[in-house]
């Protein structure tokens, strides 16, 4: 039995699980219209290599990765290219990016170029890495952080962590994920263990998943009867239910002790964290040859009138899948994620991006008065962080941008927790949210001030070097006029003249 | 993104959830939570602390109402949320049974217009209104605030509800009843002046107003609050950090002092059971509005009390000092605040305090 940690703080929540894990992924019919955003990964956007008209097949590259931050976008549908524009984003602010949109020819045709990488056995970790990135893989838990990238640590890795945990209330697409495909997840865990040479591997689940284990568990004994290579080094480890024991920094703590350095990441520690949706993706890649073109949604919520799991192409819109769920009755708010960390969306047209693993529809939260702060402490003893959201709130509210980097805000981690317990029903998240853009916007404008001072600083001195040098050969020249006392030869004029000629060559 | 407006707002981003908390309920459980200490004080005390929480409350209600509307603030909200009434409750107990009425008015005046509202209402406030008000009635009403019954055991004539009453309002008692008979010095008070006098913690111990461990009846409102007390750390209310520093601290004072010399210092039981001291621990020293927020800074905050508390009834000129150590300590709490942080997860121990 391996040894778990506590990490500070953290809630316990209801977990309304139970509204969407009843039952089997249903794969969603296919869409008339995908919208597939060019970036829905952390980092640069994907530059467009189809042009509008173009017939595309399923899994084919419609976009490719820029740099080594970024992700290729590929064909989620069969079709034709109609367009290559601006379409609303799912976030809160509806905000509009470049989209190539997709409509369907009904008939949902694989790409024929797919293969699966050649010669797997004797495939090298980098080979198995451009697989990867090849596939348009990203961090699908939520953070959509290029996986590719993330495989290519600085420093070797002893730790390879699978992260099933899944905290937040109502989402259920990882447990059913375990569930359907667990000997799919674990072929996943040994190929990324293959790539970062990791001497271990957990697969983390919290322990309200007792289904996902036992199928994880039934799987892992074949694949060790069969006495299939590395595969003894895949440890199931189950966890306390705490929110947010999903988180990164926080998981890393429980399984392993050790707090990934405030500012840094889990490289540091020899720990690499990737979610069980992205190992089954990189399965897919590398042995199906198949690039990421769809994902597993929960739709879910007290809105929803047949909550479940859907297999959703990328782009489609939401509120076809929210038709396929018997649609939304009633008053109800729309969001994209869990209702912890999840984001408010104004329209149902914004599409399912890689990183959307949960619809949740529920009931407007009553409106409750904001009270006072009481200083009664709750919203610290929930922090994960160990900050002190009490005075972080004080100084977002003063604006006293140093005290609250003072109080490393930005090691805060927006789980929401403080938020949830504060008796007075203070946003301190919207806070912190808040503070941490102005401080991004006036750090930004204070670099900006500092380069232009700085070359402004430069300039002067340059200007003042090159009017003192003058000056000095003046003054020599002067001297070596007054010391022979020979007859005058040069004109003052041609002194000047020396000088305009030395300030524009400076 | 737009300024966020900063009193009165509603959630705009995540989380979407129900929260468990609201300050109200947090007030009200800590009310119900005195009840059995309150239960013990009228089987041993009469009708005294009710008419007195009757008082408080009331006024106190009142004058809030009052500063809410001068002050322009939403009156519902603010009168449901428990605070006044929490206030009043322990000024209330605080006060000796059958003060006068105006003694009550005047002390929920103080504390809720002068302590409270004032600096801004709820959150706001930088001293304990309770305690604030109970050393300004202190200070300005040594004579009126030194007069403690004795228990009703020890009383051969028992005040009905309506002679409680009629006392509080104009001071008379029935024809053949002086206060002299029914009052008595407390025990910390008697511990006091005896051995200021000379006389030994023993001679204390033999008198009749000496119980099993402390004072005859306040030793068991200090187990009834004891028990509300444990109940509110069990409900998670309360941390444990600021009662049990403050109780070991106040110990380990009345300890070493025992040790010394236990012919003029009382031992420690007597010191913690005796006067305010639990009620102080877990029912006012914890008001989070004044106290220190971090848990170190909670433990210097609660010992600090504690020290100060065994310092003030030993060699000050008060018997009992809960009132004035927590508002002493009070002082210190915004330096607690700044200095007393946490390690942040993550950060090495030398990145937190420049």
């Amino acid at each position: 039995m391996r040894r778990l940690w506590n990490f500070p703080g953290g809630i316990r929540l209801p977990g309304f699980k139970q509204l969407s894990n009843s039952e089997a992924i249903r794969n969603l019919p296919v869409p008339e219209r995908v919208y597939l955003p060019l970036r829905q990964h952390i980092g640069a956007e994907a530059k467009p290599v189809v042009a509008v008209g173009e017939r595309v097949k399923k899994g084919q590259l419609l976009a490719e990765a820029t740099s080594f931050v970024s992700a290729p976008v590929h064909a989620s549908i069969s079709g034709m290219v109609i367009d290559i524009g601006e379409h609303t984003m799912p976030h809160p602010s509806g905000i509009t990016e470049d989209c190539i949109v997709i409509e369907s020819d009904g008939e949902d045709h694989w790409y024929s170029a797919l293969a699966p990488l050649a010669d797997i056995d004797n495939a090298t970790p980098a080979q198995l890495r451009d697989a990867i990135r090849e596939a348009g893989i990203v961090g699908l838990g939520g953070a959509v952080f290029p996986s590719a990238a993330k495989l290519k640590p600085p420093r070797s890795i002893e730790t390879l962590i699978i992260n099933g945990v899944e905290c937040e209330p109502y989402i259920t697409c990882d447990d059913l994920l375990m569930r359907s495909s667990a000997e799919v997840v674990l072929r996943g865990c040994l190929l990324l263990q293959r790539i970062l040479n990791a001497g271990q591997c957990i697969l983390a689940v919290e322990d309200n998943k007792p289904e996902a284990m036992k199928k994880l568990r039934f799987a892992l004994d074949i694949m060790i009867n069969a006495d299939e290579p590395g595969v003894k080094a895949i440890e199931l480890v189950g966890i306390p239910t705490v929110f947010p024991a999903g988180g990164e920094k926080q998981l890393i703590k429980v399984l392993t002790g050790q707090e990934v350095p405030s500012g840094g990441l889990p490289y540091e520690l020899g720990v690499v964290c990737l979610n069980v949706g992205t190992t089954a993706a990189v399965h897919d890649a590398i042995l199906l040859g198949r690039p990421l073109v769809s994902r597993i949604v929960t739709v879910t919520g007290s809105g929803i009138k047949s909550p479940g799991n859907y297999r959703v192409p990328l782009g489609t819109p939401i509120h076809v899948l929210l038709d396929a769920a018997g649609g939304a009755e009633g008053e109800a708010e729309l969001i994209m994620g869990g209702p912890m960390m999840g984001q408010r969306l104004t329209t149902s047209q914004a599409m399912v991006v890689k990183g959307t693993n949960c619809i949740l529809v529920n009931k407007p939260e009553l409106q409750t008065m904001q009270m006072p702060c009481i200083r009664c402490g709750r919203c610290a003893n929930a922090c994960p962080m160990k900050l002190l959201p009490q005075q972080l709130y004080w100084h977002a509210r003063g604006k006293t941008f140093d005290k609250l980097k003072r109080y490393q805000l930005d090691s805060c981690i927006e789980c929401g927790c403080c938020n949830l317990v504060c008796p007075s029903h203070i946003p301190l998240v919207s806070y912190f949210r808040y503070a941490k853009t102005e401080i991004a916007d006036q750090t930004f404008k204070h670099k900006r001030s500092e380069e232009s001072r700085l070359r402004s600083e430069i300039r002067q001195e340059r200007l003042e070097r090159i009017k003192r040098e003058a000056e000095e050969r003046k003054a020599r020249r002067k001297a070596a006029r007054s010391k022979p006392k020979v007859k005058k030869t040069a004109h003052p004029a041609e002194e000047d003249a020396s000088q305009t000629q030395e300030v524009s060559n400076g | 993104m737009a300024e966020l407006p900063t009193v009165i707002k509603v959630s705009e981003g995540a989380p979407f959830m129900s929260p468990a908390v609201d300050v109200g309920r947090v007030m009200r459980r800590v009310i119900y939570a005195l009840l059995p200490g309150l239960l013990a004080y009228l089987w041993f005390y009469g009708w005294g602390p009710l008419i007195n929480l009757v008082y408080v409350i009331t006024s106190a209600l009142l004058f809030e109402a009052l500063m809410l509307v001068i002050r322009q603030r939403p009156l519902w909200p603010f009168l449901s949320d428990g605070s006044a009434v929490l206030t009043a409750c322990l000024l209330a107990l605080s006060l000796p049974p059958l003060a006068p009425w105006w003694l009550a008015v005047l002390g929920s005046f103080i504390a809720i217009v002068f302590a409270k509202q004032l600096y801004g209402g709820l959150g706001y406030n930088p001293f304990n209104p309770a305690m604030a008000a109970y050393a300004v009635l202190l200070i300005s009403f040594p004579l009126e605030m030194s007069q403690w019954p004795l228990p009703m055991e020890l009383q051969n004539q028992i005040l009905s509800l309506v002679d409680s009453f009629r006392y509080t309002l104009n001071g008379q008692l029935p024809t053949d009843l002086s206060f002299d008979a029914i009052s008595s010095a407390t025990l910390l008070d008697k511990l006091r002046t005896d051995t200021g006098l000379g006389q030994s913690v023993s001679d204390v111990r033999n008198a009749p107003v000496f119980g099993l461990i402390a004072g005859k009846g306040t030793e068991w409102v200090s187990l009834g609050y004891l028990l509300g007390g444990l109940a509110l750390l069990w409900l998670r209310i309360i941390s444990w950090h600021i009662p049990v520093s403050m109780l070991v601290a106040l110990a380990a004072m009345a300890g070493m002092g025992f040790l010394i010399d236990p012919q003029q210092h009382a031992d420690p039981l007597l010191q913690l059971f005796g006067g305010a001291s639990i009620l102080g621990a877990f029912f006012i020293a914890t008001d989070p509005v004044t106290a220190a927020t971090t848990a170190h800074g909670k433990l210097i905050y609660g010992a600090g009390i504690g020290i100060l508390v065994y310092a003030i009834r030993t060699w000050g000129a008060y018997p009992d000092g809960v009132a004035f150590a927590v508002l002493l300590m009070g002082m210190t709490v915004p330096l607690l605040d700044q200095y007393m942080v946490p390690r942040v997860f993550g950060a090495r121990r030398k990145d937190w305090r420049e």
